[in-house]
């Protein structure tokens, strides 16, 4: 049986990449050519809103590299989790940008579009009817939190894929998806070892990652019957057993198993060796399947709307004493929130972080040094953007000219910009950590197919 | 004595998923991850990253001379209280740990 080799340009499409690896790796005549569009690493806000944290232009001139690739190669072109968060509105955004790149290159093809939305009242149903089981720690998905929720995705597996690249797509533009799925399921449809081919999908998601120059992107895997072989693309790019085993870890919170759906990934008794001159062979991963299909879900609700205010305190007596002045002037704010706009403590959320002293690690931070100054970030929360504005322009002289005592001349800090407050807009938290159990793969996930560029 | 930092290769942390984070702490040596293993605890380590210690999740890999931490995060990624919404750097925190 012939190897199914994969090529992979990249971590995730605008990152970048190296287009002298691509050519080499569309010479080396791959099977198909995946690439991941996005991730939840950037926070909930991009599946709250389902758009894209990638450049429109860097995403169009990538993508762009990446259809002629497909068209030099002959093979389909497969791209998960479109526009970050994967969401209906992002995969249409990378179909717009692929019809208009077609009409440029002046080609024509098959685009298929898999969606990964489950819509509110779908996801209602499935919570009521017991097929929704938590993970941990699972957020409560109380009719509150179902109140806010805004974009609700299921992570498809190889199974989606394979649907969507049967279809004879040239092209498959594919909503939220597991990091893997796209690299492993050719291989999985054509017989390869199940355990190598989600291993290696697993060491290709991030590209070049895996290789001793992450920067250089493009990597091709080549899966067969007993497990598979990772070759860097890109110029002076090694694999070392080391590089390649070390990228189970990353962003992996159990470093020799990795959940996906129908089953799990066991890699305690995989190999690695050095196989050809820049490239390492793994065997030994296993493929244990689970008694029940599920699909993992991520879903953002609105957390409400933020208005933000930094001012900067340089004089050394109020720096030394910032803790203790911070915490006497939140209180202050309160009680004027209160007295003046009548609002309750749970009705908004105010928070004050102190840059330059806590405010990466908060009460974990074990350093405390000297610092010259420190920045006083006021971050605003409340049900709508006018109350948040509406707080802050209450605090905004409090925060300008807060006494450390009650007994000595008015202070006055530094504000670095006008006006000093800056209204944020809506604000979103990951609201979902559950799996949902199909009884087909394909239930919910939906298909289409379209002739781009044709006539 | 030693700190962490002066004697292993690398330490970095990052999500693994909005609710979670996990340190991976690279050893040059089987010496080392021994070394590091054997004052790493997971009562230490949970108590210095204020954790309950049932929920942290330890993985010595001998394979890789890598010493592997993972636990829920505080505050779900990105959300109000949040403060490092990649979490990477929490893995600072364990530098000055003497081993």
């Amino acid at each position: 049986m012939m190897p199914t080799r994969v090529l992979v340009p990249s971590g995730v499409l605008g990152l970048g990449f190296d287009p002298a690896a691509l050519a080499r790796g569309v010479a080396a005549g791959p099977d198909i050519i995946a690439i991941d569009g996005g991730s939840t690493d950037s926070g909930p806000f991009y599946l709250g809103t389902g758009t894209s944290k990638y450049s429109r232009s860097v995403c169009r001139d990538e993508w762009r590299y990446l259809l002629e690739a497909r068209a030099a190669a002959g093979v389909p072109l497969v791209i998960g989790s479109c526009g970050t968060c994967g969401s209906a509105s992002a995969v249409d955004w990378m179909y717009e940008i692929t019809c208009e790149l077609v009409a440029e290159l002046g080609q024509s093809l098959r685009v298929a579009r898999l969606y990964s939305d489950v819509p509110i009242d779908e996801f209602r149903r499935a919570r009521d009817a017991g097929r929704l089981s938590p993970l941990d720690p699972a957020p409560v998905i109380d009719d509150a939190a179902l109140a806010g929720m805004t974009n609700i995705v299921a992570l498809a597996g190889a199974e989606q894929i394979q649907a969507a690249i049967g279809t004879g797509a040239d092209v498959v533009l594919a909503g939220r998806t597991t990091d893997t799925a796209t690299i492993a399921a050719l291989p999985l449809a054509r017989g390869m070892h199940a355990g190598a081919a989600w291993h290696g999908a697993k060491i290709a998601e991030c590209g070049a990652f895996c290789t001793t120059r992450p920067a250089s992107g493009v990597i091709m895997v080549s899966f067969d019957e007993t497990g598979f072989t990772v070759t860097p693309m890109g110029d002076g790019a090694r694999c070392t057993p080391q590089s390649v085993a070390a990228h189970m870890l990353y962003e992996n919170s159990d470093p020799w198993i990795l959940h996906e759906p129908g089953g799990h990934l066991d890699v305690t008794a995989a190999s690695y060796t050095e196989a050809t001159q820049d490239g390492v062979r793994v065997e030994g991963a296993v493929w244990v399947e689970a008694r029940d299909y599920g699909v993992k879900l991520e879903g953002a609700r609105l957390a409400g709307y933020q208005t933000m205010m930094l001012a900067v305190i340089r004089d050394p007596r109020y720096v030394e004493a910032v803790a203790d002045w911070a915490e006497r002037l939140l209180a202050h704010c309160r009680e004027l929130i209160a007295a003046s706009l009548g609002l309750l403590d749970d009705t908004y959320n105010i928070e004050l972080r102190l840059i330059g002293v806590d405010s990466a690690l908060g009460g974990l931070e074990r350093d405390h040094g000297s610092p010259v100054e420190v920045g006083v970030m006021l971050l605003i929360t409340a049900a709508s953007q006018a109350v948040a504005s509406e707080i802050a322009a209450l605090i905004n002289p409090h925060l300008l000219h807060y006494p450390l005592t009650d007994d000595e001349p008015m202070p006055t800090f530094a504000f670095p910009v006008s006006p000093v407050h800056s209204d944020r807009g809506a604000v979103y938290e990951f609201a979902l950590n559950h799996v949902l159990s199909l009884s087909d793969p394909m239930d919910g996930f939906r298909l289409r197919v379209d002739e781009v560029g044709h006539g | 004595m030693a700190e962490l930092r002066e004697i292993v290769h690398r330490i970095r942390s990052k999500n693994a998923g909005p609710f979670w984070i996990t340190i991976d702490i690279f050893c040059d040596s089987p010496d080392v991850l021994a070394r590091v293993a054997a004052a790493l605890p997971v009562e230490r380590v949970a108590g210095h990253l204020r954790l309950d210690a049932s929920h942290l999740k330890r993985f010595e890999m001998p394979t890789l001379n890598v010493l592997k931490f993972s636990f829920p995060r505080p505050h779900p990624q990105g959300s109000l209280r949040d403060r490092d919404m990649h979490g990477a750097q929490v893995a600072l925190l364990l530098e000055s740990l003497e081993v």
